[in-house]
């Protein structure tokens, strides 16, 4: 697989989908212990404790988010860190990090983007009272999982 | 083996608790490990720690990762001391800048620690 213009067209006809999908997979097994599936999305969609954004530059340009409740965030960092994940910035840095890998283990499958691709500091916004305006608007991939019974939303916004 | 000393970069402290965990669980026996955020934080804790394996990630704030190795090199007390990045960045360009600036090992995130044993043991001159 090869990148070229029109990226956010590729995702589609190219199906990048399940490439996220198993990126996602492989993070959670590898680094957090737990096998995730994608599910059926209809109402399935998690209140927005945490949401956690990393951007995309150059030949993949774009937003990668990932979002779950607190309660979820702080499981997920427990499972990562074990018992000694007690304070929110860890659970924030857990949640980053996991958006990180992501987004990296992502376009690292996409043969050709990989080099040409930069990947910017995680930021994580808590709290879910606020309403997401990307710039990016070329339409995005998303795929919910669910992490010990509680969905975990992943969402691609791309450029055109 | 004998314990050693490691120093951890990452501006990530979750990762590089994982880190820290992946070597013990990868049967290396630690003494101390020194931690720091990012490049420049590494630099300063080379001037007043002696450390036997490096472990650094890429993409990090200040001074990333490629430009630490880089000032490394031209460090007389770190002279030898083998340094293995654990970064997202997963390219040829990104390895091949690695260990042309002087890394000897080059582990993707995410990771398991049969990979850290695969990649860090070698380094330390032992078989993985």
């Amino acid at each position: 697989m090869t990148t070229d213009a029109s990226l956010a067209a590729r995702s589609h006809e190219e199906n990048w989908l399940p490439i996220l999908e198993l990126a996602v997979e492989e993070v959670f097994e590898i680094m957090v212990g737990s096998r995730v599936k994608p599910v059926a999305q209809s109402g399935l969609k998690p209140d927005g404790g945490f949401t956690a954004m990393v951007g995309l530059a150059g030949a993949l340009c774009g937003v990668l988010t990932v979002c779950c409740d607190a309660k979820t965030a702080r499981q997920v960092a427990k499972c990562m860190l074990g018992d000694t994940a007690d304070s929110e910035e860890q659970v924030v840095d857990a949640i980053g990090e996991i958006s990180n890998m992501i987004a990296g283990n992502f376009k690292n499958k996409l043969t050709g983007t990989d080099d040409r691709c930069m990947l910017s500091v995680p930021t994580v916004v808590s709290g879910g009272e606020y309403s997401f305006h990307s710039l990016a608007d070329g339409g995005f991939l998303e795929t919910v999982v669910l992490f010990e019974g509680t969905p975990i939303a992943v969402r691609l916004q791309l450029n055109k | 083996m004998d314990k050693i000393r490691a120093l951890i970069v990452d501006d990530s402290s979750v990762m590089r608790k994982i880190v820290e965990r992946s070597l013990r669980q990868a049967g290396i026996e630690i003494e101390t490990v020194v931690e720091a955020s990012n490049g420049a934080e590494a630099l300063a804790a080379l001037q007043n720690n002696k450390v036997d394996l490096i472990l650094c990630d890429i993409n990090m704030p200040v001074m990333d990762g490629l430009e630490f190795v880089r000032q490394v090199a031209t460090l007389e007390s770190a002279k030898g001391v083998p340094i293995v990045m654990i970064t997202t960045e997963g390219s040829e360009t990104h390895v091949v800048q690695a260990l042309s600036a002087g890394a000897r090992g080059y582990i993707r995130k995410p990771f398991t620690p049969d990979q850290v044993k695969e990649h860090v043991l070698p380094v330390l001159g032992k078989k993985p």
